[in-house]
């Protein structure tokens, strides 16, 4: 597909609030990011294919068969306060599932809580941004986003640079089965430490610069 | 029928009081920076967004203080969001006025939150006019020309 070269980030963002998703998303899109809202922690869930009753099943990939398959996401960022699920809870949720938990999250809130903020950052929160969200905050995500860096999975004659440039060699036996989320566990398989070095310096892609 | 000079000069009087005021803050600039030829309506959609949700919010307040034993979680929930979305647009009067009004919930102060809610409303009513000026000058300013 020739769409363009730059494969682009996908970024799930959660919040109760319509103003703060309609903020979150330009401010998303600005930052040319693709990018999914919505109301709560367990349609983010249900989104991610994370079903509340398999999350027993750590060791299993827990994607429902009608789950979002084709779309990867690289990067969550949730407000803390929401009726149900809070941000903190669903950072758990995510991280204890063996298919997220590499997926960065991060914290939104209105309320500058020292404990609330070293609660998630130990939980593995990527960062915790203090509302309202700035364009200098989102443009901080991209390193966290560059470590599940597998954008350019699909079999592309453009991406051949790629991967002779990455030192992360993907398993291609493994990526026959069309299942997204098997690609992320096999790649967790697959790696060395060098995961969570930055890719590329600059842009997304070798092959358009 | 007004020139574009002197339009864009009342449109600029007319912000700059907004932030002298204190009815805007920072926050306005920055939504007003994510809008582009894009997304041309972008900071009338977030207003309109937050003039629905607001008006929602102060009902339920209403209600809540009418109950008979109130729920005083429930009003600072509500309060709690309402500074939320104003905090969002940059709406600095309403954010100030829900946070005093937080204090009264927290002291379970009936009165109190009966004049924070009246007090709130007509910050809410302010800024609403205030936006919707703001926005009839920017239409005007266009169909001008300008």
């Amino acid at each position: 597909m020739g769409l363009s070269t730059e494969s682009q980030f996908h970024v799930l963002a959660v919040d109760d609030s319509i103003i703060d998703r309609k903020l979150i998303e330009r401010l998303l899109k600005t930052s040319s990011y693709q990018v999914t809202t919505v109301d709560s922690g367990s349609k983010a869930l249900e989104f991610l294919g994370l079903n509340e009753d398999k999350h027993k099943d750590t060791n299993q990939l827990s994607i429902s068969p009608n789950s979002h398959q084709e779309v990867e996401v690289n990067l969550i960022i949730t407000d803390y306060c929401m009726p149900g699920m809070t941000g903190y809870d669903l950072l758990k949720k995510i991280k204890e599932s063996s298919s997220l938990r590499d997926i960065p999250v991060v914290i939104m809130s209105s309320e500058n809580v020292p404990s609330r903020i070293n609660r998630c950052l130990e939980e593995g929160a990527e960062e915790f941004f203090l509302k309202p969200v700035k364009l200098c905050d989102v443009n901080k995500l991209k390193p966290h986003m560059m470590k599940t860096k597998y954008k350019n999975n699909h079999q592309n004659p453009e991406n051949q640079e790629n991967e002779e440039i990455s030192e992360e060699i993907q398993p291609q036996p493994q990526q026959q089965q069309s299942n997204n989320n098997n690609k992320r566990k096999a790649m967790e398989d697959g790696l060395s430490p060098d995961r969570t070095r930055p890719r590329f310096a600059g842009g997304l892609t070798v092959a358009s610069n | 029928m007004d020139g574009v000079a002197q339009l864009k000069k009342r449109l600029a009087d007319y912000t700059t009081s907004l932030y002298d005021e204190g009815y805007l803050d920072d926050q306005f600039v920055q939504l007003q920076q994510l809008q582009d030829e894009s997304n041309p309506e972008f900071v009338v959609e977030v207003v309109s967004l937050f003039f629905q949700d607001s008006q929602r919010l102060l009902s339920e307040l209403a209600k809540a203080l009418e109950q008979q034993s109130v729920d005083f979680r429930k009003v600072d929930a509500y309060v709690h969001q309402l500074k939320g979305s104003s905090s969002s647009i940059g709406a600095q009067r309403v954010q100030r006025a829900c946070i005093s009004f937080r204090n009264y919930c927290d002291d379970q102060n009936i009165e109190g939150c009966l004049k924070c809610l009246q007090q709130l409303k007509n910050e809410y009513s302010l800024m609403k006019n205030k936006l919707e000026t703001l926005f009839k000058l920017e239409q005007q300013l266009l169909e001008a020309g300008g």
